[in-house]
Formats: structure tokens, C-alpha cells, sequence
């Protein structure tokens, strides 16, 4: 039974198709209205607003945090300046990932850590004989995204920081209707945007006082159906669908290190020892055997396949999470983990798990699509991801 | 002349920039001459007030071709179509019918009238779609001509023969039907309430000069169906930053492929060497010169206007003289200080956000249609309004909108004749708010700037013969193998090395740009450039 985020006197009753879904055991809107296109295109034209409060969130405090994160993660913390965000990876000591999240260093000796799944025990393990104090605030932040276009407009409107000077993985404090929060120039949607935390206690007011602020900006309340259709357009991947967390599964196969999945810039190899440093230097010099990619269905291929059972090409407008194989010559190339018809980009975009040998842009596989029960290929090329990556994500 | 081209296109809206690209893209150099000093003909968008950005003419985006967004790439250049999911239809007597995207609402809603229509409802749009199949390959390629039985014409018969043989005979039948009847009549074998007749019935009118209860009028219906066979593509939407983004994303993708863009020249006439075309005269007097001349302008405009009556074959004049122009709708621009509101409909309804009709009964529609018969607009006009900020804010200022007002009828030849608009336009906008207001009180003092475009000023700024916004009405007499005239409706002209492609040609028009494209492909398919 899943619990009530901080937000849910606000969201319920805005939640009209009684579309629900369980997140992190908080009840999470699949979608509040008719379909959950019309939030979609929010993200890409206006701004949409989604409850994030599900994350798991930590402080991690004392003189030897930067020194116990860099131990943990994949990257160093010891040069990170004060109001920045690093977007990074933990592994095991067999260099598979555990989880991806986010650390945003809030004072010299204060960080502030996102994760997917639960990750205290894990930190605390490994944090003996650090200087530290480790504390679970995944209950006492309420967490909201604002991404999109408007979102800056909105911020600004209602906000006291310095919205001009807030860079792309910037963090700062503000106040917001008398609300103290932090605000992070960060999302999951490869746009313009920002994720917002605040006392539990003052969350309703910070819903409120954004809803009111974005009337103009054509701001709406999006739930996890469009969201997941923006992050597969931003190239950006999901633990549990894209990838698993290594002490999850039971078999190596399952299990991936950082360069398998289209992280290979968080990795910094020589930044001090860390957690699974020796297995990602092999690694990194033998060359990763899986790769993450992008890949496109070849519309005019969908087209004919659909033609030979006289049906239009019939493509769900909803995210796909569905594992499908991929074909090279008659051989399992790799699959695709989470796909999308964009209906901005006017693609059928998919991220893939493909054996390296397959992983080169222009890559010619073949992608089973179902049509009529029946399980035929339609061609698929490896392309350039993110797929849709706009100038104002990362200008001022 | 220092430069040659293959190509010259006259005119810069969507379908010229197309059969500009297409060329471009099969090589061949390319002059697109634009009269004004803003990209896109009808399909354009002008800050009219600061701060607001108005679709002047066209609105929304219909049927543009997949084909073509893919060819030219046109999502990388600019293009961004955001959905149009909702009808809503008030009526007079404070009631209304709202139809949206999920088929138990629609259900719901239209039982309130009649619980049969509501069950025929989802029939109707599957018959539709099924109509829209016969149709697609017809709109895909150049249009056959009966009066030539040559091996290629047999081909392509051939192969719409057995196109059609798969259809089944309840298909042909209905669209025997569709194109003969009226579009009142052709929704009343469906349906039995006026309230979903009324708003359904005017998709048959946009642009002719035609009321619904007029035969021929049902085919026009047809077109609301035939974007929905591309599965994933929409067929009704809005273009971000308004729809001049649209022929500005062609532009910028034939500018990639090399084509020259020239704003501000104005052609005057075809330049002729008897009676074959080798470029263009501006109106200040430079000529440019090329193999073929395309003319993205209507077929008047084209023939007896650039070319002259008196260098065309008599008898082809005459058809020319004949195809129907008669512009009969105008457009309202309103910049809005706030959103209005409808009886019936919440404030932040999301159904805003779509299309909304002001056709509230077949008597309603007919009635207007009998001002114009005598020459004079609509006292109490049928409207389409959209509201594109609600879904794009970036077109209005925060918290303001625009509103953009489809309007029929405003017949080009008003009694006191055409000019006379220069004295009814303010008039006409009057009659267009009143009406509006009796529907969505309040109305009034939402207005911050109201910007009014009657067919005259469609003729007169935007170059539209008679205000036809299609570049000539899209009556059955008038399309497919007899668009523009029979005998040359393959983009082809009687005029040796001219060629049409606007909407004056096969398929018509609406942001489409298949004549661009096609137009395009026949002619390098014939090596006539």
C-alpha cells in the first residue's frame, strides 16, 4: 500500500482520470487528465510541474564528506565548488552500478545526495572511520520538478534567487512565499528546468505558490507517463528499465559497470580510490563489451510493415518500457530497453543495450516489432544521443 | 543576366519553399522570389500588436504530408506541431457539446442530445478512417487524367484499381455518396441531432462558398479524417510560434539545400520568348532568368496575371477565367487580456486548449450562408476560434492570449463590390465579436487589440485572388485531374516551361504541401528542369 507524498492534498484532486502508480512507495500520478499528452507537450512548450518527493534523499555532513563521496562514487568531490551538482554513479567493488543519482555540494562540509533506490545502509557501511554523519531526509524533503521552457519565468516571478546567474548544475538557496527551498538547476528531462526541495511541512504552499506563478506560463501538474517520454528523448536511462542495480539480480549478465550504460563521463578514474576502481580501470582499458545507444526505427520500414497487413502504422503514444531484441545478420545484437514515439522529434526513438561491436553511430540492426500478434523486424540504425538536446538547457 | 538558374519559384508560401527544396535537393540550382518581405504567403505569423504573435491567415496545420517532414527534414528545422484535442460547440441556450480524445466522454456528452447519435459516434470517425484510406493514394500522387490513355496513365490505374478492390463495396458506395452530397445531408444519414450536425457539418464549408446544405459539400468532411491513417501523426494541430514557422522551417531546410531566397521582389510577369517562359520581370525591373519558372500563386494570379490573357490559348483563358475564386471567410486576431470564458466550461478546462466552434444548428449556418448569397457578410457568422497561447505561451505576453477567429461567411464581392471591404471591415469585425459575445460573455473587455482581415485584404496583402484561401475552392468540378483545368492538372502548364505548384494544383489546399511536392517530383520525373 503505497503512502501519500507531502503534496497530495494538492495533486488528488487534480488526478481526475484516477491514474495511479507506485513510486518508491508513494503514490505517484500516472497521468491527471484525458491522456497525458497534453502534459507532454507542457514539458516541451511551456513548463510542467511533477512530484519528485519519492526520491531518496541524504545529507551527508562533517569534515570527511567530500573524502567519503568520492570514495563511494564514481567522481571526485574534492574540487567541486560550494553550489554546484555532479551527476554521478556508485558501484559495487566489481565495478557494476548499484544506483545513479545526483550530489550537490550545499557548504564546504554539507552534501546533499539523490538516489533511486534505498541507500543508506550501503553509505553508512562504507563511511566507518570517516568523519560524517549520514542522514536520511528522504521524508522531511518535499521534492518538485519544474522543467521546461517557461520554467526559469516562473522561478523568477515567484523566487528571491538570481535566476539569471543560476548555471546549468547549479544549486542555491531561496525563498519562495516566504518558503526556504533549494533550487537546482537540474532534471530528468533534458531541457530547461529545475528540482526544488523543501521542508515536508511547507510543501502545499510551495505547490501553491507555484501553480499560482505558472497560470501565465502555462504551467502544468505532469505525472510519470509524459515524463518518461521526455527522459527517453533526452538520451537519459532508468534504473530498473534501462539498467539493474547490481545487488538486485542474481546473475553477472544482468548486471552493468558505468561504461555500459552510456556513463563513461562521470567516471573519474584517478580521482582517489573508490568502490569498484580497480575493476572499471580494467575495464577502461579493455574496452566495455555492452554499450547504451540510441536507436531509430526506420519510419518508411514501420510503414510497409504495416502496409503488408493493410494497417496504418499503429504506434502506441505512450512510453514503452518493453524489452525488445535486436538483430544483426541473424545474430542477438543487443536490445532495446525503453522506447518512445516523439511526437515533437516525429521519430520512433529507442536506448538500447547492444554488444559493443554494433555500438557505432550508423549501426544497421534489425528491431522486432510486433504487428498482429505476430513478431516481425523492422530496420533500426544506431543515432546520436540525447535525441533532442535544445541550446537553452545549459545557456543562460 | 550574370546568374542562370534551373529554377525560379515565384512565391514564397509553404508549397513554393517545398517544390524549392525538392528541386534543390535533386540538385538543381534554385531562385525562390518572395513579394513581401516576410516568408510563408498565408502560411505566416506577424507580431500585428507587440508582444502578441498571430497566425494571421492559416491556424491550424492539416495533413501535412509525413513524407515531406521527413524528406526535408523538417523537426530538425523548426517544425513543432502541438496537438488540437478538443471540440467544444456552446450553444445558444447556455448548453454545449464538448468532444475530446476519450471516447466515453464523447459518449456521455453527445447522449445528453441523443443517446443514438452518442453510439454512432465512434462508427462515424472508424467509417471515416476507412474513407480516408480510398482517398491517400489519390492525395499522394499527381492526379490521373482520364482524357490521356497513354501505358502510364494505364499503370497508375491499374494500381488504384487494385487499391480500391480491397476496399470493399460499402466504401466505394460511401464515397460515391461523399462526393455528391451535401455535408447536412451526408451526416444526417448518420446522425439525428442538430447540436452535433451543426458543429460537425461546417468541416464540409471552410472556404467554399457553399452552405451545408449545398451538394458536394460532404468530400470536404473527408479531409477532417485522412491525417488520422498516419497512425502516430496528428492531423489537426498547432505549429509552436504560430504557423509562419511552418513555411519557415521548409525555408530554412531549403536554404541547407542550397536554394536562393530572395524577400521583397515582387515579380511582374513572366518573362516570355514566344510562348515559352525563361524567367521573371520584377516589378522594378530586373529580370532573372532560368529554365523552368514554377508559380507558387494561384492559377489566376499566374495566367492572367503574370503570364497576360493575351499570350494564352483562348479556350484555356476562358477555363482559367471560370475556376472558381470566390473567397467567402475572413479572420478575426484578438489579442486577449485574459482568457474567456464559456458557459458550461471551467475556467482552467482543458478543452480551451482546442478548437472551439460557434455552429450551433444547421438553421444557424444556413442562415448565414444566405447573407452572403445577396452580398453581404454574415450578421451572425460561423466561427472556428483557437487559442494557441494556452498550449504555446511564447505567442502572447505572460497571462495575456491570443485568439485567432476563423470566420465564414465574408463574401469577396460584397453588393457595393469588393472595395467596399475598406469601409465594412470594422463593420464585419463588430458582427463577429457581437456574435462571439453571445456565446462567451465578456468577451468584450478581454480585447486588447483586434486585428480584422476581410477577403479583400486577403487579396490585396497576401496576393489571394478573391480571398480564396485555398487558391481556388475545393469543390468536386474543381479537383483532382480538373484542378486548376482538365487536361492540366499535372502541375504542367499550357505556357512551354512553366509550371504551377501551389494550391491551385492537385490536391489543394490547406498547410499540406503535397503540390509543392508534387509538383516537384513530376517535373523531374518528366527532365523538364
Amino acid at each position: 500500500m503505497p503512502t501519500e507524498s507531502p503534496f497530495h492534498g494538492r495533486i488528488a484532486p487534480l488526478c481526475t482520470s484516477y491514474a495511479w502508480k507506485q513510486w518508491g512507495g508513494y503514490y505517484a500520478v500516472s497521468h491527471y487528465g484525458e491522456t497525458h499528452l497534453a502534459e507532454y507537450w507542457a514539458f516541451r512548450e511551456a513548463c510542467a510541474l511533477t512530484d519528485i518527493t519519492p526520491l531518496f534523499k541524504y545529507e551527508v555532513k562533517g569534515a570527511d564528506a567530500a573524502r567519503l563521496l568520492s570514495r563511494l562514487t564514481v567522481r571526485g568531490f574534492a574540487k567541486m565548488p560550494v553550489g554546484r551538482v555532479a551527476y554521478t554513479c556508485w558501484c559495487d567493488a566489481n565495478g557494476k552500478v548499484i544506483d545513479d543519482g545526483t550530489v550537490s555540494r550545499l557548504d564546504e562540509d554539507r552534501f546533499f545526495v539523490t538516489a533511486a533506490e534505498p541507500t543508506l545502509a550501503w553509505m553508512s557501511r562504507l563511511s566507518r572511520g570517516f568523519d560524517v554523519e549520514i542522514v536520511d531526509v528522504s521524508e522531511r524533503i518535499a521534492a518538485l520538478s519544474l522543467q521546461g521552457p517557461t520554467s526559469r519565468d516562473v522561478l523568477k516571478q515567484c523566487s528571491d534567487a538570481d535566476m539569471d546567474a543560476l548555471k546549468y548544475f547549479d544549486t542555491t538557496q531561496a525563498k519562495l512565499d516566504g518558503v526556504e527551498l533549494q533550487i537546482s538547476r537540474t532534471g530528468y528531462t533534458g531541457d530547461l528546468g529545475y528540482e526544488l526541495w523543501c521542508d515536508a511541512a511547507d510543501a502545499i504552499k510551495l505547490w501553491d505558490a507555484l501553480r499560482s506563478a505558472g497560470r501565465a506560463y502555462g504551467l502544468e501538474p505532469a505525472g510519470i507517463e509524459a515524463l518518461d517520454m521526455v527522459r527517453i528523448e533526452a538520451g537519459l536511462i532508468m534504473l530498473g528499465v534501462d539498467y539493474h542495480s547490481a545487488p538486485h539480480v542474481t546473475i553477472d549478465a544482468r548486471r552493468s559497470t558505468p561504461y555500459e550504460i552510456g556513463l563513461d563521463r562521470c567516471v573519474q578514474l584517478d580521482h582517489g580510490a573508490f568502490m569498484g576502481q580497480d575493476a572499471l580501470r580494467a575495464e577502461a582499458a579493455r574496452g566495455a563489451s555492452w554499450k547504451m545507444v540510441g536507436v531509430e526505427a526506420d519510419w518508411l520500414g514501420l510503414e510497409q510493415l504495416y502496409a503488408s497487413y493493410d494497417l496504418p502504422p499503429g504506434l502506441s503514444p505512450a512510453a514503452s518500457r518493453a524489452t525488445l531484441p535486436l538483430y544483426a545478420d541473424g545474430e542477438f545484437a543487443g536490445q532495446v530497453t525503453s522506447s518512445v514515439w516523439s511526437p515533437l522529434l516525429k521519430r520512433h526513438l529507442s536506448l538500447a543495450s547492444v554488444k559493443a561491436k554494433y555500438a557505432q553511430l550508423g549501426s544497421v540492426l534489425q528491431l522486432e516489432h510486433t504487428v498482429l500478434y505476430e513478431r516481425r523486424k523492422v530496420t533500426a540504425t544506431v543515432v546520436e544521443k540525447p535525441f533532442f538536446d535544445p541550446e537553452r538547457k545549459r545557456t543562460p | 543576366m550574370a546568374t542562370t538558374y534551373d529554377a525560379i519559384i515565384v512565391g514564397g508560401g509553404h508549397n513554393g519553399l517545398t517544390c524549392a527544396a525538392y528541386l534543390a535537393k535533386a540538385g538543381r540550382k534554385v531562385l525562390l522570389l518572395e513579394r513581401r518581405d516576410i516568408l510563408g504567403g498565408a502560411t505566416v505569423s506577424e507580431e500585428i500588436t507587440p508582444g502578441f504573435t498571430f497566425s494571421s491567415c492559416s491556424y491550424v496545420v492539416s495533413l501535412l504530408r509525413p513524407q515531406i517532414i521527413r524528406d526535408l527534414e523538417l523537426s530538425k528545422h523548426g517544425l513543432e506541431i502541438l496537438p488540437l484535442d478538443w471540440t467544444f460547440s456552446p450553444f445558444e441556450d447556455g448548453t454545449s457539446l464538448l468532444r475530446g480524445p476519450d471516447g466515453e466522454m464523447n459518449r456521455r456528452n453527445i447522449a445528453r442530445f441523443s443517446p443514438r447519435d452518442a453510439e454512432r459516434y465512434p462508427l462515424f470517425g472508424q467509417a471515416m478512417s476507412e474513407l480516408g484510406r480510398l482517398v491517400k493514394p489519390i492525395v499522394e500522387a499527381p492526379a490521373l487524367d482520364p482524357s490521356k490513355l497513354n501505358l502510364s496513365t494505364l499503370i497508375e490505374l491499374l494500381r488504384l484499381r487494385k487499391h480500391f478492390r480491397g476496399l470493399g463495396e460499402d466504401a466505394i458506395a460511401a464515397n460515391l455518396k461523399m462526393m455528391t452530397m451535401s455535408a447536412y445531408d451526408f451526416l444526417s444519414e448518420w446522425f439525428e441531432s442538430d447540436r452535433l450536425i451543426g458543429p460537425m457539418s461546417v468541416s464540409g464549408i471552410i472556404g467554399t462558398f457553399l452552405g451545408v446544405r449545398s451538394p458536394g459539400t460532404a468530400y470536404v468532411l473527408l479531409h477532417h479524417y485522412m491525417g488520422e491513417i498516419d497512425g502516430a501523426f496528428r492531423a489537426w494541430g498547432l505549429q509552436k510560434g504560430g504557423t509562419g514557422q511552418v513555411a519557415l522551417a521548409i525555408a530554412r531546410s531549403a536554404r541547407a539545400l542550397g536554394v536562393e531566397i530572395k524577400t521583397g521582389c515582387p515579380v511582374a510577369r513572366i518573362l516570355m520568348s514566344g510562348d515559352e517562359a525563361r524567367g521573371v520581370v520584377l516589378e522594378n525591373g530586373d529580370e532573372y532568368r532560368a529554365k523552368v519558372v514554377v508559380s507558387g500563386a494561384d492559377p489566376h494570379r499566374t495566367f492572367l496575371g503574370m503570364v497576360g490573357e493575351d499570350r494564352l490559348d483562348g479556350d484555356f483563358a476562358r477555363q482559367i477565367k471560370r475556376f472558381k475564386m470566390r473567397g467567402s471567410s475572413g479572420k478575426v486576431n484578438l489579442a486577449l487580456d485574459s482568457l474567456p470564458e464559456f458557459p458550461g466550461l471551467a475556467v482552467d478546462s482543458p478543452a480551451l486548449k482546442g478548437d472551439i466552434t460557434i455552429a450551433p444548428s444547421v438553421d444557424f449556418l444556413e442562415r448565414a450562408y444566405d447573407d452572403a448569397k445577396y452580398g453581404r457578410f454574415s450578421r451572425q457568422p460561423f466561427m472556428d476560434c483557437v487559442i494557441p497561447s494556452l498550449t504555446d505561451p511564447s505567442v502572447a505576453p505572460p497571462g495575456k492570449h491570443v485568439m485567432s477567429i476563423f470566420v465564414q461567411y465574408a463574401p469577396y464581392k460584397l453588393k457595393e463590390g469588393p472595395a467596399d471591404w475598406e469601409n465594412q471591415r470594422e463593420a464585419f469585425g463588430d458582427a463577429v465579436i457581437d456574435t462571439l459575445a453571445r456565446f462567451s460573455p465578456g468577451i468584450k473587455d478581454r480585447i486588447l487589440h483586434r486585428h480584422v482581415l476581410t477577403p479583400w485584404d486577403l487579396e490585396q496583402t497576401y496576393g489571394l485572388t478573391e480571398g480564396n484561401i485555398f487558391h481556388g475552392e475545393l469543390s468536386l468540378e474543381q479537383l483532382a485531374f480538373m484542378r486548376p483545368v482538365a487536361r492540366w492538372a499535372r502541375y504542367k502548364t499550357p505556357v512551354r516551361n512553366l509550371w504551377l505548384c501551389g494550391s491551385g494544383a492537385h490536391p489543394g489546399g490547406g498547410i499540406m504541401a503535397a503540390p509543392g511536392q508534387l509538383c516537384a517530383s513530376t517535373m523531374l520525373k518528366a527532365r523538364a528542369v
